[in-house]
């Protein structure tokens, strides 16, 4: 499956796209298919997104997974620094991302 | 310290309202992200891995009490609560909001800061020696050379787009504590054989993808014709520097190509020619920077610590580097906790470090290269009350030059060029040997780990380096032995195939092993490695 990611213009923060909307929690995220590049030109040109661009992901426990660590770093926060990251009190979101 | 005077703040005040200018137009549509991100660039804001990311300009490292707290005070309001310093003598914010920045930059001017030319290809900020102003070892202090060539460098019509970025280090000792033949530019204070000050100009080195050390291309500047000299270095690379390709495009593959020689004679020829044009700034310019850079009122005092207490005679001993007055030392206050991220300092860190500094260090601080913080000018008699408070708040980790006084840059935590997170290595490794204990036996051992090629983290010239790569979405880590940057500067050598997260640590432990084995009395790490090679190293990882 593919997301689209992007930040945020005015805050820089992660998003991914939801089907109609941005969301900082990639449990939002929907596959993007074939139409990824498409919604990417149209909301960056609108000014809702800056840098959008499309990351192959897979299902794993009904959950979106981004394939590459970078992306998944990119959803949760630093690895280093759980205390910043958008899972404080989850213990279990480091397996996630490593 | 270098005071601006009204140019230099009408310069600050003026860019920081045009980028305000410039924000409100992005943020209006206006201007178009690839229009914008230039100007964000030569205003220190990059877009990073989870935020925009502020990177601000610690002109050679020196920072008064005042300007650590504002640098406190925007951690606080801007950031979340932190700041990281780098391997440039600067200090990045990672949590920036783009509303929020040109804000900050006003925070920055009215503290004498800014982020100006800390990205794009221009001039960077000018490093030097940590120490300078109180090694004993140095002709005279570097910095007001380097602030000379701070002002000829900021704003240079001519150097606003090169090839690619350029950084210039100002050193005046013969122990190189800035990495200084490792930079596009580097300069040495020295003297002549008629026992006049001059400068030793060292063109075409770098790390990065590419590692090279720079040659000495001429041995004698005169002081007088310093600027005219850099100038003329940059002019042959302006015109010439690779711009058809990224990745050549740097000074060293200039020269390289060109060949050292060529390019100091074309250098030469440009000189000649810029000393008819009388572009050296006027004398009484570099004396009225000196005045700034004056000794402050060194008293008498005591020589010697009371050593009864182990915990502060090991402080002592390892963090305190003597001083040109015997009364003194310069106090380096390590951000390399164990098991902490290198460099990374909290606000109220950063406010009782301001505070120290103005109790104990004449208000002055300095950033190291290294990701430590300097107390320069310390009275001997005050180091106790000094490493009692800096103790009391996790900042007294004895460790400087030691195997957990680690260089990491941020890595796949923080950076969108990152292939590997740096930092978690850095922190198992500094576990691994407080744990161990021996990093005592080891001594000077200088580790440094960069998450890409870009070698932030300087792991070229690490005794041990460690490159993080990317294998089909994996980290991965290759070893490399045998780096300085010192003046004895030489590039590390990679001991065969990478190893995974937890394997890089036993790595590195293996390695230091086989040190143990084999030294000679008096050996660091480095000589060891230089007498007996890699295959002995290679032998025990592999084997
Ligand atoms: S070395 Fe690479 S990963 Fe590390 S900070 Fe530089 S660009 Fe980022």
């Amino acid at each position: 499956m593919k997301l689209l990611t992007g930040n945020d213009l005015k805050s820089g923060a992660v998003v991914w796209w939801t089907g109609h909307d941005w969301s900082l929690h990639i449990e939002d995220a929907v596959n993007a298919g074939d139409r990824a590049d498409e919604i990417a030109q149209r909301e960056e040109a609108a000014r809702r997104v800056n840098g959008p661009y499309a990351v192959d992901a897979e299902q794993r426990e009904g959950k979106a997974r981004p394939l590459h660590i970078k992306e998944r770093i990119r959803a949760l926060g630093p690895t280093v620094r759980p205390d910043l990251t958008l899972k404080p009190a989850d213990p279990d979101h480091r397996d996630w991302v490593i | 310290m270098y005071q601006y005077d009204s140019y230099d703040q009408a310069m600050v005040d003026t860019r920081v309202e045009e980028f305000r200018d410039q924000t409100r137009r992005r943020l209006e549509g206006k201007l178009t992200e690839a229009q914008f991100t230039p100007m964000r660039l030569k205003n220190g804001l990059y877009l990073q891995l989870h935020a925009y990311m502020l990177r601000v300009a610690v002109p050679y490292g020196t920072l008064n009490s005042r300007q650590m707290h504002a640098l406190a005070d925007i951690a606080d309001k801007y950031d979340r609560g932190y700041g990281h310093f780098t391997t440039r003598q600067n200090i990045q914010y990672n949590w920036i909001k783009l509303e929020e920045a040109p804000d900050l930059l006003a925070d920055l001017a009215k503290v004498e800061m800014h982020a100006i030319q800390t990205s794009g290809n221009c001039i960077r900020n000018i490093s030097s020696d940590h120490f300078a102003g109180a090694a004993a070892d140095e002709l005279v202090d570097p910095r007001p050379y380097a602030e000379l060539l701070r002002q000829w460098s900021s704003f240079h019509p001519e150097f606003n787009a090169l090839p690619r970025k350029f950084k210039i280090a100002v050193i005046a000792s013969d122990t190189d504590r800035a990495a200084m033949r490792l930079h596009d530019i580097g300069i040495q204070i020295v003297k002549n054989d008629a026992g006049e000050l001059g400068t030793a100009f060292y063109v075409g080195g770098g790390m990065g993808r590419t590692p090279m050390i720079a040659p000495c291309i001429r041995d004698f500047v005169p002081l007088d014709q310093l600027v005219s000299y850099s100038e003329a270095c940059l002019r042959v690379y302006n015109r010439y520097g690779r711009r058809d390709n990224k990745y050549k495009a740097r000074i060293k593959i200039l020269v390289h190509e060109l060949g050292a020689e060529e390019y100091t004679r074309q250098v030469e020829e440009e000189f000649a020619h810029l000393l008819d044009q009388g572009i050296e700034p006027p004398i009484a310019e570099l004396e009225r920077i000196r005045t700034c850079f004056a000794d402050p009122a060194f008293g008498d005092g005591a020589r010697s610590v009371d050593r009864s207490d182990p915990d502060f005679a090991l402080w002592v001993d390892r963090n305190t580097v003597r001083h040109k007055h015997d009364a003194y030392v310069s106090a380096v206050i390590s951000l390399k906790p164990v098991g902490g991220i290198p460099g990374d300092a909290s606000a109220a860190q950063m406010h009782l470090m301001a505070e120290l500094a103005k109790e104990y260090s004449f208000d002055e601080l300095r950033v190291m290269h290294t990701q430590n913080i300097v107390l320069p000018h310390v009275k001997i008699a005050d180091l106790h009350a000094l490493w009692t408070r800096l103790d009391a708040d996790g900042l007294g980790a004895p460790n400087l030059d030691t195997i957990e006084d680690i260089i990491a840059c941020p890595g796949l935590d923080y950076c969108s060029l990152a292939n590997a997170r740096s930092i978690p290595v850095a922190q198992k490794i500094s576990e691994r040997f407080a744990a161990n204990g021996k990093t005592e036996a080891l001594g000077e051992l200088k580790l440094k780990i960069s998450g890409c090629i870009n070698a932030c983290g300087h792991h070229h010239a690490g005794h041990i380096g460690i490159l993080g790569v990317d294998r089909k979405g994996i980290e991965n880590y290759q070893l490399l032995l045998g780096g300085s940057e010192a003046e004895d500067c030489s590039l590390g050598k990679i001991t065969g195939p990478g190893f995974s997260e937890d394997g890089i640590v036993d790595a590195v432990e293996t390695a230091a092993d086989v040190y143990l084995r084999e030294r000679a009395k008096g050996e660091r790490f480095l000589d060891t490695y230089r007498r007996i090679g890699i295959e002995p190293f290679k032998e025990a990882l592999y084997g």
